[in-house]
């Protein structure tokens, strides 16, 4: 228990976050939105990192949360950049237009 | 209140928005829509930051994530011109098949969930982890190395991202 809060709901409010996540990876069409679903995966395994780390009284799992964030940023700078080179060059960001590489 | 205390009503309650707001960024058809709604749930997981004092990553996390990632996605979406018209569609039947699989992944990991039984540990007497000299100190002494190859990452994505968009010598 943390907080009066045992983990098993931390665990499972994370659990729902990241198949939210994942479904919108799997069911949606915009690359957008597809990187912003990454996003919500990442943030529920740093709420389920953030409560092991108070659950376990230790910093350390804070700070890998900092280094999440630092990834989750040069992802998002790289890939945000790939995405406009794509849409500057076929005037569209629909994954399945994406498909030079299949012939 | 019923039962509960006050702080199990606000872990509730942020539960339930994150969750909803989370639905909305999958379901809402207007990207621009979407980031605001994700903009929303990291409010709300700021929240649970707060709730599990981490403060200083609760600031940090608002700062990171509301303020300069989700504002970089409304400028390539405004930069592209996206809206409901543009919105490309899948069809249904890779809807349906995308929200059963999730489903049963959602199954599989709740499953394991219900057979772990409740974890016992208490927490201890200190609650101030979570502030800046606690983290600073874990941070500059056990992860120093990781710590400065973050920042060659960094570094090496912000060179990627100026190469990748800028512009070649012939391109009109």
């Amino acid at each position: 228990m943390l907080n009066g809060i045992s983990i098993n709901y931390y665990i499972l409010l994370s659990a729902v976050l990241f198949i939210i996540g994942a479904v919108g990876v799997m069911a949606r069409r915009n690359s957008i939105i597809i990187f912003m679903c990454i996003e919500l995966m990442l943030n529920a395994v740093n709420l389920m990192l953030v409560s092991f780390s108070t659950l376990h009284n230790d910093a350390k799992g804070q700070v890998f949360v900092f280094f999440i964030m630092a990834v989750a940023a040069a992802e998002v700078a790289v890939g945000l950049a790939i995405l406009s080179m794509i849409y500057r060059n076929i005037k569209n960001i629909d994954t399945d237009l994406l498909s030079n590489l299949k012939n | 209140m019923l039962g509960y205390t006050i702080t199990q009503w606000l872990f509730g309650i942020l539960s339930f928005l994150a969750i909803m707001f989370g639905l909305m960024v999958v379901f809402s058809r207007n990207p621009v829509n979407s980031v605001l709604y994700l903009v929303m749930t990291f409010f709300c997981i700021a929240g649970h930051y707060l709730l599990l004092n981490a403060q200083f990553l609760a600031i940090v996390h608002i700062v990171v994530y509301a303020g300069a990632i989700m504002v970089l996605f409304l400028f390539v979406i405004m930069l592209m011109n996206l809206n409901e018209d543009t919105e490309p569609q899948r069809t249904w039947l890779s809807k349906i098949i995308a929200a059963v699989a999730g489903g049963l992944m959602l199954f599989v990991m709740v499953g394991s969930l219900k057979g772990a039984g409740d974890m016992g540990l208490q927490q201890y007497g200190n609650a101030q982890i979570g502030f800046v000299k606690n983290l600073g100190a874990v941070l500059f002494k056990d992860f120093l190395f990781p710590f400065e190859i973050a920042s060659v990452l960094l570094l090496a994505a912000m060179v990627g991202a100026i190469m990748i968009g800028k512009k070649e010598a012939g391109e009109s």
